[in-house]
């Protein structure tokens, strides 16, 4: 009972989304409407879930001594968010905002800055031209790359309309049977899972 | 100079010390953007989904159909005890099957029947000349096919075909990484600007 309720959930679930595209009725809409927000609500409940456990992990650590000033830091961080909030609230001028705009979003933007050097590093020792294949690779890189950048090099309207066929017809074919290989893969699984073949999501035996 | 800039500046010098290499600064700025960002979202989430979706709309309009996600966030929450686990499947169910009754139009019209359509161009142009961009994109497009279909071996003429569509994968690779490292170098000379110029003010 445990596993047939929700695979008789998930199907009728299943069902009505993929009926409902196929109507225009005032009622089906809403309906579509509704399990979408009927998903966000989850989502929060899920994210819930997510905050309690990221406190338990970390006090558990804490109590082990195990990273302990890091994981108190961390910690401290994310109980002041939610607390700003509470007493300021999250207007534009509010602790909470001020703290998103100074803390959060400088060290997120210069971590994704980091990259820069971690991918220019990876190129350097990955790209070898070893087969035809890592030659084209590194070839349309390389296009891609001098197209876009100020430098005064020969021939850069040239290169910059090669740069742009690149991306639009060979890249982009490939780019599309990718994509076309995820839509059908997505569709068999979805069906899969309605009809109940696919059953993971259900977890252990509990 | 204000109290924000020498905060923003300061935390991005130290996540840049990770550069040199790993070190206790970085390890607590690195704490300090998780738990922040946990909390960020957690608000966020709790305003914009939580009180605006569900509690408002059902404690002040009344609005009772809202009864039905509350009850399943709930039993979403049956998670924390080993005895209600199997509650939390119930949530999980309307997720992943009304997901996946979403998923199968969209992904067969937006995914596959679209991408195909785009796909088919005229050979010949309004003034008569070949169009060759036409044909690279329909042998792109099928030999990159014939690479992903396993059912059959690919050797002979069928393998060199499918060889074909690894040709026209790395050209997409090599792009995607063009593009990548152009996205992360702009990042990177945007916190440098902000470094040098509002921080450090050695550049105006």
């Amino acid at each position: 009972m445990n596993r047939q309720i929700p695979l008789i959930v998930c199907f009728s679930f299943g069902l009505v989304m993929f009926l409902q595209y196929f109507s225009n009725h005032t009622i089906s809409r809403s309906v579509n409407l509704a399990i979408l927000d009927y998903w966000q609500i989850i989502f929060a409940f899920t994210l819930i879930i997510g905050v309690v456990s990221f406190i338990k992990v970390n006090l558990t650590k804490i109590s082990r001594r195990i990273d302990r000033p890091y994981l108190i830091v961390g910690l401290l961080g994310m109980i002041s968010m939610p607390f700003m909030a509470l007493i300021w609230g999250i207007k534009a001028d509010s602790p909470f905002m001020w703290m998103f705009e100074n803390v959060q979003a400088p060290m997120a933007s210069t971590v994704f800055a980091l990259l820069a050097f971690f991918v220019a590093s990876a190129s350097f020792r990955g790209f070898r031209a070893r087969s035809l294949q890592a030659s084209i690779l590194l070839g349309a890189a390389l296009i891609i790359l001098l197209s876009r950048s100020n430098l005064p090099l020969p021939y850069t309207e040239h290169l910059s309309e090669l740069a742009d066929w690149i991306r639009n017809y060979p890249s982009m074919t490939a780019r599309r049977a990718i994509l076309i290989g995820i839509g059908l893969g997505s569709l068999t699984t979805s069906l899969r899972v309605i009809l109940g073949i696919e059953r993971t999501w259900l977890g252990g035996e509990r | 100079m204000d109290i924000s800039t020498i905060i923003a500046g300061l935390l991005t010098l130290i996540i840049f010390t990770f550069l040199y290499k790993d070190n206790p600064f970085y390890k607590m700025a690195e704490s300090l953007l998780i738990g922040v960002s946990i909390g960020y979202v957690l608000v966020i989430t709790w305003t914009n989904t939580l009180m605006d979706m569900l509690f408002e709309p059902l404690f002040q309009n009344a609005e009772l159909t809202l009864l039905i996600p509350l009850l399943l966030g709930l039993l979403m929450l049956g998670r924390f005890s080993n005895k209600t686990v199997a509650l939390s499947r119930i949530p999980i169910a309307v997720m992943i099957g009304s997901g996946a009754g979403i998923a199968i139009p969209t992904m067969l019209y937006n995914r596959t029947i679209k991408q195909l359509s785009a796909s088919v161009m005229p050979l010949f142009l309004p003034d008569g000349s070949f169009n060759f961009s036409g044909i690279v994109v329909i042998v792109g497009l099928l030999s990159t096919l014939a690479y992903f279909y396993f059912s059959r071996e690919h050797k002979g003429k069928f393998g060199s075909f499918a060889k074909l569509g690894t040709f026209f994968l790395m050209i997409f690779f090599g792009t995607t990484f063009g593009y990548t490292v152009m996205s992360r170098m702009s990042t990177f000379i945007g916190r440098m600007e902000f470094l040098l110029s509002d921080f450090l003010k050695i550049t105006q």
